[in-house]
């Protein structure tokens, strides 16, 4: 094992954790606030990139490809969580069951619209290529999906921290009666946040679809990631969407790389750990 | 009570066993599947209708007795008794294990570990190509003859799978009509009181958990057999709720409920996909109907309409 094996590995860990976070922290969001059970949040991905390919083939844009997915998908989020999910509250059960219907209707018609087969969602010129640091390659979409991930998570975090309608979401995560109580329009949050969450997990999707490739599956694939970066990281906490994704991204590329056979092992059997010593995660509060 | 279900039992028993011969081939082998696919609802329900506990990992406990049929009689050539009895232990362990982790948690908490857990087992069977051959699966079990039967043949593996449901059937029917039963749904009805009068209710919950997984485990020995085939599809998370769906839909907590949603789901799986491709979209739009029109399941409406 050399060197530049832990730096490459390192690095690939770091940015695919990059693209967990995109996918994750919105539906941790979604977690604290709502504590709804969404499976169909590995969808909005797959719709994402679906969308993003589309309108990148139609225009060649890839900033118009990212926007038009993230705020397409935002609204499809906003249908569900209005229509479908809102009756639903407190109903564990029936949230997974109706979020898990939804996204066989996903796959289902991906599959009528875009067909069976992969697709690579076209990127920019300026993104593509390799950067030379130390003697180390470093492909510079990967640098790329990185950056966007900070900037997501720098704004995030000001925009929680900082604003009104962040301290207003942190109020629905502590206790949504008592914010209720104080005049918060809580179901409003809750449908704010779960286009946010929607609309991140799309950004990834077109994102990822620049490397990762957009196909059929691709929903059911990320799904479990975006649960075990939630879990582990703790409901409804941003520091813990951030902590949980550079572990999954890390542990997932050195368990793939160093064992093969038992890489998914490598992933799940730790976070059961955690659960178990730590059943709200490492961030999570009760 | 107890006599009025017996009689129901010994009713549908009956009626599924002079279906037998006069079935042509293709319904028998759905009805086969049914059957075993209703012991895997059953054993949900001991957990979800009785216990309250919502697992979103119920397909592992499946997965590993399948597994273990498929690699002792591929690899190892072992006989249908053998083949059960490890399929199941191993089913048992790895309830136990899995228990051990999950009981301490709580409504989402509880369903999103027994995810994990789940997945775990996903994990292995989708990765460790050199015991499970990874994504191509296992192909090729053969079903073996047991007490003169040629189970090979679909008419005597029904009436060995009809058999084993009936068995499965009876033994979580006394299960939940048990003290031990009844512990378990004050436990759902509430935790804290149950606690106050003095019951274990970890063990309690516990017990039933693994329970379920031995039942879980069973169905998917005998899934192996039916089938032929394994493969990591069998322990996915899609799975585990599908067959969450099958005790919605027929409604939680009354054991023969989850069996007959079973059935109607593998109906419509078999019959609708025939007729066209569109069979999630229809299984879908199930998932959504059931919760949004049906929300206590069949049985709870058929009870509804006669009060």
């Amino acid at each position: 094992m050399s060197t530049e094996f832990w730096i490459a590995q390192s690095f690939n860990g770091l940015s695919y954790g990059a693209l967990l976070f995109l996918l994750a922290s919105g539906l941790s969001l979604i977690f604290g606030v709502m504590r709804i059970v969404n499976l169909a949040h590995g969808s909005y991905f797959m719709l994402g990139g679906y969308v993003g390919l589309s309108v990148a083939l139609y225009t060649k844009s890839f900033v118009l490809a990212c926007l038009s997915g993230a705020v397409a998908i935002a609204l499809v989020g906003m249908g569900m969580e209005r229509f479908f999910l809102r009756r639903l509250r407190g109903e564990t059960l029936g949230q997974v069951l109706m979020t898990i219907g939804f996204a066989l209707i996903f796959q289902d018609l991906a599959l009528l619209i875009w067909g069976g087969d992969p697709y690579t969602v076209p990127v920019p010129k300026m993104l593509t290529g390799t950067v030379r640091v130390a003697g180390a390659v470093f492909p510079i979409y990967r640098i790329f999906i990185v950056g966007v991930a900070v900037v997501v998570g720098l704004a995030l975090w000001l925009a929680m921290d900082r604003t009104r309608v962040g301290a207003m979401i942190r109020a629905a995560v502590d206790d949504g009666e008592m914010a209720q109580g104080v005049g918060i329009n809580v179901p409003r949050v809750s449908l704010a946040v779960f286009a946010l969450g929607a609309g991140l997990a799309a950004l990834g999707g077109v994102i990822g679809g620049g490397f990762l490739g957009v196909y059929p599956g691709a929903d059911f694939e990320v799904l479990p990631y975006a649960f075990v970066v939630v879990i582990v990281g703790g409901l409804g906490s941003l520091p813990g969407a951030v902590a949980g994704s550079l572990l999954v991204g890390l542990l997932d590329n050195f368990g793939k790389a160093l064992f093969p056979e038992l890489s998914y092992f490598t992933l799940f059997a730790p976070m059961a750990i955690i659960l178990a010593i730590r059943p709200t995660g490492l961030f999570g509060r009760v | 009570m107890i006599g009025r279900r017996a009689l129901l039992a010994a009713v549908v028993i009956a009626v599924l066993a002079l279906l037998g011969p006069w079935l042509p081939a293709y319904p028998l082998t759905v009805l086969t599947q049914a059957l075993i696919v209703a012991i895997l609802a059953m054993s949900l329900d001991v957990l979800l209708g009785y216990t309250g506990l919502s697992s979103l990992g119920h397909a592992a406990y499946f997965g590993v007795g399948a597994y273990v049929v498929a690699i002792m009689t591929t690899e190892h050539q072992m006989g249908l008794l053998a083949c059960l009895a490890a399929g199941v232990a191993l089913a048992t362990v790895t309830a136990a294990v899995f228990g051990l982790f999950a009981i301490r948690a709580t409504g989402t908490y509880f369903l999103m570990i027994t995810l994990a857990l789940g997945m775990v087992i996903w994990g292995l069977a989708y990765r460790w190509v050199s015991l499970t051959k990874g994504d191509n699966g296992i192909a090729g079990i053969p079903r073996p003859a047991f007490l003169g039967l040629e189970l090979s043949a679909p008419v005597p593996f029904y009436y060995f799978c009809l058999v084993c449901a009936a068995l499965a059937w009876a033994l979580m029917g006394l299960l939940v009509i048990s003290p031990f039963g009844l512990g378990l749904r004050g436990i759902r009805g509430s935790e804290g009181r149950m606690q106050a009068l003095g019951y274990n209710v970890w063990l309690h919950k516990y017990a039933a958990f693994v329970l379920s997984g031995v039942f879980g485990g069973f169905s998917g020995t005998l899934w192996a057999y039916y089938n032929g085939f394994v493969s990591p599809n069998d322990v996915q998370l899609v799975t585990s709720v599908e067959t969450l769906l099958m005790v919605a839909l027929g409604g939680s907590g009354t054991l023969i409920g989850p069996a007959l949603g079973a059935g109607v789901i593998v109906f419509l799986k078999n019959f609708v996909s025939v007729y066209t491709k569109r069979w999630l979209l229809i299984l879908g739009g199930v998932y959504i109907g059931v919760i949004l029109f049906a929300p206590s399941g069949i049985v709870g409406a058929l009870r509804g309409r006669r009060r």
